[in-house]
């Protein structure tokens, strides 16, 4: 069975155990270990019931577990005798799982790990692994959020923007090892998308979409960083980037804008010029103003200083740089780009070396090298 | 088997045999460069002795406890003197030579004209945990 599929099943299974009078907590344990189970040994017999299976499965664990905890106690056994199976679970269930994970008392870190567990049906293992930390260690930040969430109903609702902050940084993540924690992301953001209508979810399914389209060009070898403009644009998924144009237009006639349709208007109309000389940057600038106006982010005023510097000459773009706090994140960068499209080419590289040092990343700190080196040998 | 950490710094070290800022390279041997590291640390994987790779950035601080109810006091961002550390590969070898062997190679990198950059690195063997069976 594939391995996508099986974890679709995992928030069904989860809420079949709570409305069978499980607490969260137990469910999501009994579900996990159900899981690890099913991965072992659906290879070599795979059930004709996946999701039969694992409701059997993950529900005898938690039996045992509630008997256990209880002859521990020197209690009786809270449930007594396994009721009838239940009923298929509703998408609105589903959709209460998310909120619960993104819940606003966990930490971000915490409520990511949760999402991806509970709501994607990854293991732990494959969890810490992709998050670089040890198993033992994600082990313990999933536990600890079940305890702190442990008194919230899974049906008092949650706040909508929390999950989607929480899906954006799965995205961002990217992958490292074998898990594709973009993919990921994408797949948990189109099942929410299918469970409402809301257009700030379909805008970020959109962005998603969007940017994973494009990247396949977006490393070069030994992951090194190609900038957007010189991207191998033949490369570009043309299916991802027709399907997310779509999920954006039938979001943007709702009439209802938010920071993530915006973001993926942006992505949209980089995706649209066939050549980067074909960029729409006047539109791109007007999209930045709309998100700048609903956010007043300074990462979204720095992006729009560069659009400005494309759509109105590098002049105005170092312009609208000099408005913003010099301290931002990347501020060095984006004066560095300015300058050198500027043709200012000495100050230029200082500026892309001094942006090296401040770089939160190694291939963004490769990448700044390499473009002082470039500036330097011409 | 014994765990080595090869430490890379920034500055505070000696001087490399071809010292040549970075940025003063050609991209194509600043590709070359990162192409060399990361082939190198997937043949250590490929032989069984890569544990971890990092790298830091340059930017940092002291901190200390500074007394009951109290925050902790800081001092930095580092004196631009400061030996600076910018990153390891920790590695699992078969003997003390191998270690060294290896800490030749990374720092055989090219670098400026494609000559192999010649840079110094700190080589500390990890503490074992000790053994159970002592007589």
């Amino acid at each position: 069975m594939d391995e996508a599929l099986l974890r679709g099943l995992i928030p069904g299974v989860i809420d079949v155990l709570v409305r069978r009078g499980a607490d969260f907590a137990s469910a999501e344990d009994a579900v996990q270990d159900a899981l690890v189970r099913a991965l072992e040994s659906w290879r070599v017999d795979p059930p004709r019931d996946p999701k039969g299976w694992l409701v059997t499965a993950s529900w005898r664990t938690f039996l045992d577990q509630v008997r256990s905890d209880a002859a521990r106690r020197g209690r009786e056994a809270k449930v007594a005798h396994e009721p009838p199976p239940g009923g298929i679970p509703q998408s609105d269930d589903t959709l209460r799982l998310y909120l619960l994970c993104a819940h606003p008392s966990l930490t971000t870190a915490s409520a990511v790990a949760l999402t991806l567990r509970a709501v994607g049906g990854l293991t732990t293992r494959q969890i810490a692994e992709a998050y670089l930390v040890p198993e033992a260690t994600m082990a313990q930040r999933i536990s600890r959020a079940k305890a702190r969430i442990s008194g919230v109903p899974l049906d008092q609702t949650g706040d909508p923007s929390a999950v989607l902050r929480v899906l954006y940084l799965v995205f961002n993540e990217g992958y490292s090892g074998e898990l594709d924690l973009a993919a990921e992301a994408i797949r948990l953001t189109r099942q929410l998308a299918s469970m409402t209508d809301e257009p700030e979810v379909a805008g970020l399914l959109a962005l998603m979409l969007l940017h994973h389209a494009r990247r396949a060009s977006r490393t070069g070898a030994a992951g090194r960083l190609v900038p957007l403009a010189r991207q191998d644009r033949r490369r570009w998924d043309t299916g991802l980037i027709a399907e997310g144009v779509e999920v954006l237009q039938a979001a943007l006639r709702r009439d209802r804008l938010g920071e993530y349709q915006a973001q993926a208007a942006i992505a949209a109309l980089h995706a649209d010029a066939q050549r980067v000389e074909e960029t729409d940057w006047v539109q791109i600038v007007q999209w930045y103003d709309v998100l700048v106006h609903l956010t007043d982010s300074p990462i979204a005023r720095l992006n729009r200083a560069v659009a400005v510097g494309e759509a109105d000459g590098p002049p105005a773009g170092l312009t609208a740089l000099a408005e913003l706090d010099a301290s931002l994140p990347r501020h060095t960068a984006v004066a560095a780009y300015l300058h050198a499209k500027a043709g200012d080419t000495d100050l230029a590289a200082d500026l892309y070396v001094t942006a090296s040092r401040a770089a939160t990343n190694a291939a963004e700190r490769d990448h700044l090298i390499r473009e002082a080196a470039r500036l330097r040998s011409r | 088997m014994a765990k080595y950490l090869l430490l890379k710094h920034y500055r505070g070290g000696k001087a490399a045999l071809n010292d040549v800022p970075m940025d003063r390279w050609t991209p194509e041997e600043v590709d070359a460069h990162l192409a060399y590291m990361s082939e190198f640390a997937a043949r250590l994987e490929e032989s069984g002795e890569f544990v971890d790779a990092q790298a830091l950035a340059p930017e940092g601080m002291w901190v200390r406890y500074d007394g009951k109810d109290r925050p902790p006091v800081t001092d930095g961002p580092f004196a631009e003197t400061k030996d600076l550390i910018a990153g390891w590969m920790a590695i699992d070898v078969d003997s003390h030579e191998r270690a060294i062997e290896l800490a030749g190679e990374l720092s055989a990198a090219p670098a400026a004209g494609g000559e192999p950059l010649g840079e110094w690195l700190e080589v500390r063997p990890f503490l074992d945990a000790p053994p159970t069976v002592t007589e």
